[in-house]
């Protein structure tokens, strides 16, 4: 019978940086130029609702990458993050309703507060492993909706009837709409962070949580600090979501107990696996997946809806077990392998 | 004082129904290393079956045992049909393939059944047990099965050949093929085994908390933190959490002042949070020393 | 030269928005959604997720505004009813009603379901001049015309009904300890404020304020703990499953309270037969919609009429569950506005019928409660009458009791 469960998030299919298939660096920046020129263009192009939906698959998309910095790059699992974005939002609802705050301090705000409670939870987290972190991780997802109910803290909170957050109005000197401002706002928040936490993977720190997670001892053994990346990296990962969560409350302009429950940890957890565990762009096609995919179950059967999105959800899987990410990783491999000379083989190595 | 002991006996009533979960969520465990969300629902659909089985006419003891063997048949069909596509997935796929499962086994069943509750019987009868109100028959049942079970289990596991095959198996997968144990077929009795464990808790959950599609939703997170709190290598262990679960949290609610009713259930997960911390393997689980 | 192309994108940014969002031009002068030959209405209710037990409520919808069509639809034109999920999640609801708004181009939305939900989208509705007719929730807030005069409600608030079964326990049991079982959301504090404020000055009689959450396996610790400390009064607000597990186990632990069920567990099939009818003998509860599965209707028209609807556009669905009773008057209820609002259809004129609805009656209404709105009276509903359980069904005694908040 096994005793304590294996480090088996370390092995999770997360591919080391260094072996990663990358384009060429100039065929990624065009790659990637191209992606934003065309994300700044959506909103000029589609309807209000359209650029809505685009602005909560990015916001998702950052609550995932949270999570992915947390379980993808340092293996620490959790079911908690639907309380770290419930955090982040009520941070923002409540400077806005009660104290007049503009919105976009309260962005700043709710990574530090996210920031700040994931801090604290990492330290007790540290002794525990796997399963019985998924459950402590699991107890703070079930219980933020009931400390937000909780009577006591009502006048803050407005209980379980929830707070309306105004939507941020566009500065007057641009010709767009409340929406195309927010989507804008919020794609600007999600590059910043998203570049933030790629050089954060490719730097050194970035490298000593990795190892943390491949191999726990053999990094501590190489001189890592452990305890202190494993909860700083908490502490991110906690600030990321706590930030999505905040730009979700500006989109939904609502927030209550009941949008924050265990089932949008889970929903994060399905879109980071989809997405691809440790790929940080495959966090925004996990986004998608989540947004959209309840969508087309509920199109397909309205009574039936969440037995299409299983059926669904593991057809995926089945095709795709390291998620989007990997499935191209994949794809790219065999094509690179398919175009090399097959006798001459890989001089130098090239991916 | 006396509200002291009938809460701590409805707790024990209650914690009887996280240990009977608790037991099959550490069955799977010990044959697939890791938790099985979808444990409730499986065990919330065999209850529906037995349910449809007494309404098209079978006495209880025949729809009983044959949605126990049933149940194990689904087990293990769910074993090939949809853990094996992903056993060499990672872990996390692997979890996602399970809350798939989840979706499909909770819609299914409210589409199938409906959503209103329906009473399930027991065979034990609700008459109040000792003559006094501090617990019914069927409670006392339940508490009978589920320790039944759990000595056949350790029976089974410690004393056949079969049960240290699945221990082998599941401990170390290499090893065990190389002395010849069919490692495929000892996931696969594991999961049927789960499955009629799950079954069996089910159709004595259905009589107390009323069968409807969502009623496992509940129970599994305390099964769940039951299992852990006594150590998911230890099916004792997990019956002793199951219960301790169920009394921690009525005492919660009925003696902590001001946040202890409508914060219960947060309560509960934090005292079992602080006893991890102490005893990172749960009550009664073992540590393991691993070569680096 | 890219500074130019950027800024002329800009420029011609709303033109392009607008032509994608402008309507299609009209003959005659309809509001959005509507043509001479159909009219589409919205929806949104929580058919999976944790509120999955309400599903039968927008079930019931979709298939009345079948029957409606088959019966030749409204002023000759056919209903297109667009119903969506959103798993009870307000984020989803809010996503959905702006595709149904904004994409699906409904003419209203008609019994949105959930109180967070609906305060998702009360804003934006009203911004948008949108009318949400008959919100599926019993909150208090929805009856606010200067405010939010798009939003019109429903059911008795159950701030109303809490105060309903003060009055009566002020009558039966005026020295009696009162305990309250309520569910940890918006509906169950509403219940317990509505008892304590009919309570008034006497609002310490209620020594127990026993709250569970859904993912409770059962409610037995807080009924354990009611007669324990001397309750002789049982306030149970509890949704069927938790109703009727209440009722059990106060009838295993011998404990006889004053019992006040509300109206969201009082179903004869869904709550007291599981419960056991003799356990649910003296009980007492108010109606405003008739009990399906109480055989007193057997021989009522409305009854009649209700069980033919069921019969032929939801065979397989279970009677019992008042899901359906609910959804199936929603609609009744929306088709008579539109009714009234004969070939005026423009959004301002369905708003100005709903608030002028006179003594409407839909099939499985009580008799006598009938549905009353004027332009400052945004509550349809207000009338209730209690019943006492005999063991096999309910009897109706007292008169019509007025529930609004006043």
């Amino acid at each position: 019978m096994t005793t304590v469960p294996k480090d088996d998030i370390a092995v999770a299919g997360a591919v080391p940086v260094q072996r990663e298939l990358r384009l060429r660096p100039s065929l990624r920046h065009v790659v990637i130029a191209g992606a934003i020129a065309a994300a700044l263009v959506i909103p000029l192009v589609t309807s209000s609702f359209v650029t809505f939906q685009v602005t909560e698959v990015i916001i998702y998309g950052l609550a995932i990458l949270g999570l992915n910095l947390l379980t993808g790059f340092n293996g620490q699992f959790s079911l908690g993050h639907s309380a770290f974005y419930g955090i982040g939002a009520y941070t923002t609802a409540i400077l806005m309703h009660n104290y007049d705050v503009a919105y976009y301090w309260t962005i700043p705000a709710a990574g530090g507060v996210c920031f700040v409670v994931g801090f604290l939870f990492g330290l007790p987290a540290l002794r525990l492993q796997n399963l019985y972190l998924a459950l402590a991780t699991f107890a703070l997802a079930n219980a933020t909706p009931q400390i937000l109910k909780f009577h006591a803290l009502e006048n803050w909170t407005g209980g379980v009837q929830g707070l309306v957050v105004d939507q941020p109005d566009p500065p007057s000197f641009l010709p767009i709409d409340g929406d195309q401002w927010l989507y804008y706002f919020t794609l600007a928040v999600m590059l910043v962070m998203f570049a933030a936490a790629t050089s954060l993977i490719h730097s050194r720190s970035g490298r000593a949580i990795m190892a943390i997670r491949d191999n726990p001892i053999a990094a501590a053994a190489m001189g890592i600090n452990t305890s202190l990346y494993k909860t700083l990296t908490f502490g991110v990962s906690a600030l990321y979501t706590g930030v999505a969560g905040a730009l979700g409350a500006l989109a939904v302009a609502f927030v209550a107990p009941d949008s924050f429950t265990i089932f949008l940890s889970i929903s994060l957890l399905v879109g980071l696996v989809i997405g691809g565990v440790g790929s940080i762009p495959g966090c925004l096609f996990g986004g998608l997946f989540v947004l959209y995919v309840p969508n087309i179950a509920n199109s397909l059967s309205s009574g039936l809806a969440g037995a299409i999105y299983g059926v669904i959800l593991l057809l995926v899987i089945f095709v795709m077990p390291a998620g989007a990410a990997g499935f191209v990783r994949l794809a790219a491999a065999r094509l690179s392998r398919s175009q090399q000379a097959p006798i001459t083989g890989a001089q130098g190595g090239k991916p | 004082m006396e509200l002291l002991l009938q809460q701590v006996m409805a707790g024990l009533a209650n914690g009887a129904i996280y240990a009977c979960m608790a037991l099959a969520v550490v069955m799977i465990y010990q044959a697939i290393d890791h938790l099985n969300f979808a444990q409730g629902e499986m065990a919330m659909f065999s209850t529906f079956i037995a349910w449809q089985l007494m309404a098209w006419g079978l006495p209880y003891w025949v729809a009983f045992a044959l949605t126990v063997v049933i149940s194990f048949v689904a087990g293990v069909l769910i074993d090939r049909v949809l853990f094996r596509p992903v056993q060499k997935a990672p872990i996390l796929s692997q979890i996602v393939a399970f809350i798939a499962l989840f979706s499909i086994l909770n819609s299914s069943a409210g589409e199938i059944w409906d959503f209103t509750i329906k009473s399930f019987p027991t065979p034990f009868g609700h008459q109040p047990l000792f003559g006094g109100t501090l617990i019914d028959t069927h409670e006392a049942g339940m508490i009978g099965v589920t320790l039944a079970l759990l000595g056949l289990l350790y029976l089974f596991f410690r004393g056949t050949r079969l049960g240290l095959a699945m221990r082998a198996a599941a401990a170390n997968p290499a090893s065990a093929r190389l002395v010849g144990i069919r490692v495929g077929w000892m996931t696969a009795l594991g999961w049927g085994m789960a499955a009629s464990i799950g079954a069996v808790a089910g159709m004595l959950i259905a009589p107390v908390v009323f069968l409807e599609p969502n009623m496992m939703l509940g129970v599994l997170l305390y099964g769940f933190a039951g299992a852990v709190l006594g150590g998911l290598t230890s099916p004792a262990g997990a019956v002793v959490g199951g219960f301790s679960v169920g009394i921690i949290e009525n005492l919660a609610g009925t003696f902590v002042p001001y946040v202890g009713r409508e914060l219960k259930l947060t309560l509960a997960l934090v005292l079992i949070v602080i006893v991890l911390m102490f005893r990172p393997s749960g009550m009664f689980g073992r540590s393991v020393v691993n070569r680096v | 030269m890219r500074q130019l192309t950027r800024r002329s994108i800009l420029a011609a940014a709303p033109a392009v928005a607008f032509a994608f969002k402008a309507w299609p031009a009209r003959a005659k002068d309809y509001g959005p959604g509507v043509t001479d030959k159909e009219i589409k209405i919205g929806n949104t209710g929580p058919y999976s997720g944790p509120a999955s037990s309400y599903s039968a409520v927008p079930k019931s919808q979709v298939a009345y505004w079948k029957m409606i069509n088959d019966q030749g639809g409204i002023n000759g034109r056919t209903i297109n009813f667009i119903s969506y999920d959103d798993a009870y999640s307000p984020p989803k609801t809010v996503e959905m009603v702006r595709k149904l708004v904004e994409e699906d181009g409904v003419f209203f939305t008609s019994a949105t379901l959930g109180t967070p939900c609906n305060s998702a989208i009360w804003h934006y509705m009203n911004e948008k001049k949108v009318p949400q007719l008959f919100v599926a929730t019993g909150a208090t807030k929805w009856d606010d015309p200067k405010g939010h005069p798009w939003t019109i409600g429903w059911q008795p608030n159950y701030q109303s009904e809490g105060r309903i079964y003060a009055t009566y326990i002020l009558k039966e049991k005026p020295d009696g300890k009162i305990g309250v079982l309520y569910q940890n959301d918006d509906f169950g504090k509403d219940y317990l404020k509505g008892v304590k404020d009919g309570l008034g000055d006497k609002a310490s009689m209620v020594i127990v304020e026993a709250s569970y959450e859904t993912t409770d396996p059962t409610v037995d610790s807080q009924v354990v703990d009611m007669k324990a400390k001397g309750v002789d009064v049982f306030v149970n607000c509890g949704i069927p499953k938790f109703a009727a597990q209440a009722i059990r186990k106060a009838a295993e632990i011998g404990w006889k309270p004053l019992h006040v069920l509300s109206s969201i567990g009082n179903s004869v099939g869904a709550t007291l037969k599981p419960a056991g009818f003799e356990n649910a003998k003296d009980i007492v509860s108010d109606f405003y919609l008739k009990d399906p599965s109480d055989p007193k209707w057997k021989d009522d028209d409305g009854f009649k009429t209700w069980i033919a609807f069921m019969d032929k556009y939801m065979p397989d669905a279970d009677k019992s569950d008042a899901g359906n009773v609910a959804g199936s008057s929603l609609a009744g209820m929306t088709a008579q506005v539109l009714k009234q609002c004969g070939d005026e259809l423009t959004r301002e004129n369905v708003m100005k019928q709903a608030a002028s609805l006179h003594e409407v009656m839909v099939p499985m209404l009580l008799p006598g409660v009938t549905a009353n709105t004027s332009p400052t009276d945004f509550a349809p509903l207000k009338q209730v009458q209690m019943a006492k359980f005999d063991g096999q069904r309910w009897n109706l005694f007292g008169e019509l009791l007025r529930g609004a908040i006043g």
